[in-house]
């Protein structure tokens, strides 16, 4: 009697989001240059740089607001097929409202400042369909308090709110339909250093408590070494270096990337 | 060679105030309107001999559809008899030799600021509504070429938004008049500044209704027998106005949209605010022989 073994097999796990050898450019300023990134379910990326790296170019491609000139995106989602950046404006808009959270640096940006701060929230949901009031009423209270906003400045309007209470908010508002994929742009810069690390450890606690996969963009190394798992290091629109976020720091290869941890020291 | 070789023979201009040209322009708008109901189609707002704002918009598609054998109608605020109203039915007349009406029943074209009339309207009559804002979204979208591609994709989200902000802030929908209605399932449009208990005599009505932005010279309708829905919360019930306990103290009409009438002591009486309305059911009692039409309330509720 032969026993019949089944071939080795080894756990593959696919990337989440693949970003590939995307280039855009803005006249004659190249903001990206054949950069290609991979992001798995649950870890964190970072994505470093200085100012005018490409490296806000990039998220803005992975959140769809921007086509770049050639390259691909794709999501390893049950529903979410091909080439996203070949999308039309309709279907790019629900996949960012269900699938693709996003933070940006300024707030003015990501959210409408004399409409309440859980009608912010309550927004993403109203997009993707939701007609109850008191299940929208719910849901924005629920991730207000997850992203540890005080409850009882629930109904205040983010203009009245200090900067790491907007950002709260942005936070609530971009994990409020638990997207696939959160964006963070530079999401802690501009506020002050205590205030920083609690909006750290809020994003921390939520990466633990969600598993949600995450990629955050700063030209503050000290963010992204203790937010992120891998690093990609960007200058003038290429990707110079990429690998595990300790080695980078403790090991870079580029000179870039060496002067840049350098300099943090 | 002298000028007069070269032009035409003076002849009588066309009824109207508005050239053929501007009227062509006008109906082929109202058609475009009527063909893809509650969406915003541009047109060139001719000059009229009024002020932007005081109906302008109305008062073209009124005289692009008049002929001298339509009968007007013209209503601000419910009443016959204001100023506004006034000057526009007399000028209507005169350029037109329309003749000229209070009685809804009569009329075959209404144009009217801010209400409908309480008795329902026939397939054979026109409302024309004034328009000063046509775009819903404005208040929740103030980039109108962002706002035109919220319309094109029936991306209304936020408009639900506006709404929730008014339940947080105040307990309940503080929308009175321009209520957000969807149109036939596709468009949201503003029903122009009626109150919010007009808005469900536009849904599957039997007349048609064009309602005109002269300023921002926009045009919509509403066709014959089109869903027109209120945008309502699925747990939020649309409410109208409270006024069906309320009795109308000079023609005892009950049930109807009411003025409210501060006294003197800070009490307040109330007066039906569609005032023909009020003055043929005075007469009635008086013993006129006056036929009171169906109403779209009937007792304080709306009858479907």
């Amino acid at each position: 009697m032969t026993i019949v073994l089944d071939a080795p097999r080894i756990v593959i796990t696919r990337p989440l989001m693949t970003l590939k050898n995307v280039s855009k450019s803005y006249g004659a300023v190249q903001a990206v240059r054949d950069a290609s990134v991979e992001v798995f379910p649950g870890e964190v990326m970072g994505i470093v740089g200085e100012s005018g790296s490409g490296k806000s170019t990039l998220l803005r491609m992975m959140n769809l607001e921007d086509t770049p000139d050639t390259g691909s995106y794709t999501l390893d989602l049950p529903d979410v097929q091909g080439n996203l950046f070949e999308l039309d404006r309709f279907a790019r808009r629900m996949l960012c409202a269900t699938k693709i959270g996003i933070v940006y640096q300024n707030p003015h940006l990501g959210l409408l400042m004399n409409h309440s701060s859980s009608g912010n929230v309550a927004e993403r949901l109203l997009v993707a369909g939701e007609r109850r009031f008191l299940v929208l009423r719910d849901k924005a209270q629920i991730a207000l308090e997850a992203s540890e906003f005080p409850l009882e400045r629930l109904d205040a309007p983010p203009i009245e709110l200090s900067g790491g209470m907007q950002q709260r908010v942005q936070l609530a508002k971009a994990i409020a339909l638990e997207p696939a994929l959160l964006l963070l742009d530079e999401p802690t810069t501009g506020l002050d250093v205590s205030v920083q690390a609690l909006v750290l450890d809020t994003l921390k606690r939520l990466q633990q408590d969600r598993q949600i996969t995450m990629v955050i963009v700063s030209h503050d190394l000290g963010v992204i070494r203790t937010m992120a798992d891998r690093v990609i290091v960007m200058r003038r629109g290429v990707v110079v270096e990429s690998g595990l976020a300790d080695q980078i720091f403790q090991d870079p290869q580029h000179p870039y990337t060496q002067q840049l941890v350098h300099a943090k020291l | 060679m002298s000028l007069k070789t070269l032009t035409r023979d003076w002849e009588p201009m066309s009824y109207g105030f508005l050239d053929a040209s501007a009227k062509r322009e006008l109906r082929r708008k109202m058609l475009k309107a009527v063909a893809v109901p509650g969406c915003q189609m541009p047109y060139a707002s001719r000059e009229v001999p009024m002020a932007r704002g005081w109906g302008t918009g109305g008062l073209q598609v009124s005289l692009t559809l008049i002929n001298p054998k339509t009968c007007v109608k013209v209503i601000d605020q419910g009443a016959d008899d204001s100023v506004n109203a006034a000057s526009i039915r007399s000028f209507l007349a005169k350029v037109s030799g329309a003749p000229t009406t209070l009685d809804t029943l009569k009329a075959d074209l209404i144009q009217s600021r801010h209400r409908i009339p309480e008795e329902v309207l026939r397939e054979d009559q026109v409302l024309v509504l004034q328009v000063p804002n046509p775009e819903p979204l404005r208040s929740v979208q103030p980039n109108m070429s962002i706002a035109r591609q919220m319309h094109a994709d029936a991306d209304y989200g936020r408009m639900w938004l506006q709404l929730y902000e008014q339940i947080v802030r105040s307990g309940r929908i503080m929308q009175g008049a321009s209520y957000p209605s969807m149109v036939n399932g596709r468009h949201v449009m503003t029903p122009s500044p009626i109150p919010r208990w007009d808005v469900p005599k536009l849904n599957m009505a039997k007349h048609l209704t064009i309602l005109s932005a002269g300023r921002e010279k926009r045009i919509f309708a509403v066709p014959p027998y089109t869903r027109v829905e209120p945008l309502v919360f699925d747990d939020v019930p649309y409410k109208v106005e409270d006024h069906a306990k309320l009795t109308c103290n000079r023609s005892g009409a009950r049930g109807f949209f009411m003025n409210e009438i501060p006294q003197e002591d800070g009490s307040s009486t109330h007066e039906i605010s569609d005032s023909e309305y009020g003055v043929k059911a005075i007469r009635r009692t008086e013993g006129d022989d006056i036929v009171l039409g169906d109403t779209w309330y009937k007792n304080g509720e709306m009858s479907s």
